[in-house]
């Protein structure tokens, strides 16, 4: 599950997945309160009444099959470093280039396009905020385009997993 | 609450998120050097002090079926985005609602919501829902469906080569 490269990926651009009641389970039921026991995945089969090694396949299958991006920690904003939400308006013509230049910074994580004239948009994170501030910098720089720098002031809701229909 | 050094190397380590093994934590716990219980006990702490806000499958919403995701963004006055941002945070397909500054004159919002859904028709039927619950009709708004995805991954508070200690 290691982060690789990503190619870009469009809307609407594969079908549905089809996942067994397992699988929806381990998508679903795990996404708060991960077992933080010495074998968390026997842990979770022995609530969903599955095998160890069971458990570690499906999350294998999800896996490859790119429905889970990672099993890990999501760290509330600004409490270990800084982080902000930037945006861009990038001629059309080069938002390939410079999204490509964005997305090559290891302080990006996620990096998306958007329907609007800032059609660029990512979140950038560092120790501080000066070390934002210059991977933002450093952008503007190579790319002769203003970033917007839109760090969050007041959070009313946070991520706290997401709750899957699946009908 | 203080993160000290050795809670930053581990949650450094754990950017990537835990390996398939049947001891993940132990796993890391190599890695950093410290004990496989220290590692639990650290992410345990971190979690009930809010460092952690959440631990576990963080799940890509596009293979699953989500293929529309919107950030429907509102212009409201100071004195009521607060009131208006825990309003639309009760609604259960508000997935994230925050403040941010204007950025006059290119971008006057200041509330941001994220919205997911099946397509592109069902996230607009939510932004109208949001809009009667919150009592913004009329509000200047704009939604910003989004067309690609360049990168998603976990942040990286730390650069890779201090963060594997």
């Amino acid at each position: 599950m290691a982060a690789l490269a990503e190619q870009p990926t469009r809307d609407d651009s594969r079908p549905a997945p089809s996942f067994d009641e397992d699988e929806r389970r381990l998508l679903d039921e795990f996404q708060r309160d991960f077992p933080l026991t010495p074998r968390p995945f026997a842990e979770i089969g022995r609530r969903l009444g599955l095998r160890e090694d069971s458990v570690l396949a499906g999350y294998a299958r999800l896996a490859a099959a790119g429905a889970i991006s990672r099993i890990g920690a999501i760290v509330a904003p600004q409490r270990l470093g800084w982080s902000t939400l930037a945006a861009m308006a990038v001629p059309e013509e080069r938002l390939e280039e410079v999204a490509g230049l964005v997305s090559g910074f290891e302080a990006v994580n996620h990096n998306y396009e958007r329907e609007h004239h800032f059609n660029l948009w990512f979140v950038a994170t560092g120790r501080g905020k000066a070390e934002v501030a210059e991977t933002l910098a450093r952008i503007s720089a190579a790319t002769g385009l203003e970033v917007l720098d839109l760090p969050l002031e007041e959070a009313f809701r946070l991520d706290l997993g997401f709750p899957l229909q699946w009908t | 609450m203080d993160v000290n050094p050795k809670d930053r190397q581990l949650l450094g380590a754990l950017e990537d998120g835990l390996a398939l093994v049947a001891r993940p934590y132990a796993r890391l716990a190599t890695a950093l050097g410290f004990s496989e219980l220290d590692v639990i006990a650290r992410l345990r702490r971190l979690t009930a002090d809010g460092v952690i806000r959440r631990f576990g499958v963080v799940v890509r919403h596009r293979e699953l079926g989500y293929r529309a995701n919107a950030m429907v963004v509102w212009d409201l006055p100071d004195e009521t985005v607060s009131e208006t941002g825990r309003s639309l945070a009760a609604l259960p397909f508000i997935t994230l609602c925050y403040r941010r500054p204007r950025r006059p004159p290119h971008w006057p919002y200041n509330l941001f919501c994220m919205i997911h859904g099946r397509d592109r028709r069902s996230v607009e039927a939510l932004v109208e829902t949001a809009t009667r619950h919150a009592g913004l009709d009329g509000r200047p708004r704009a939604i910003l469906f989004s067309r690609r995805r360049f990168k998603q991954r976990g942040a990286r508070y730390a650069p890779r080569a201090a963060a594997a200690g």
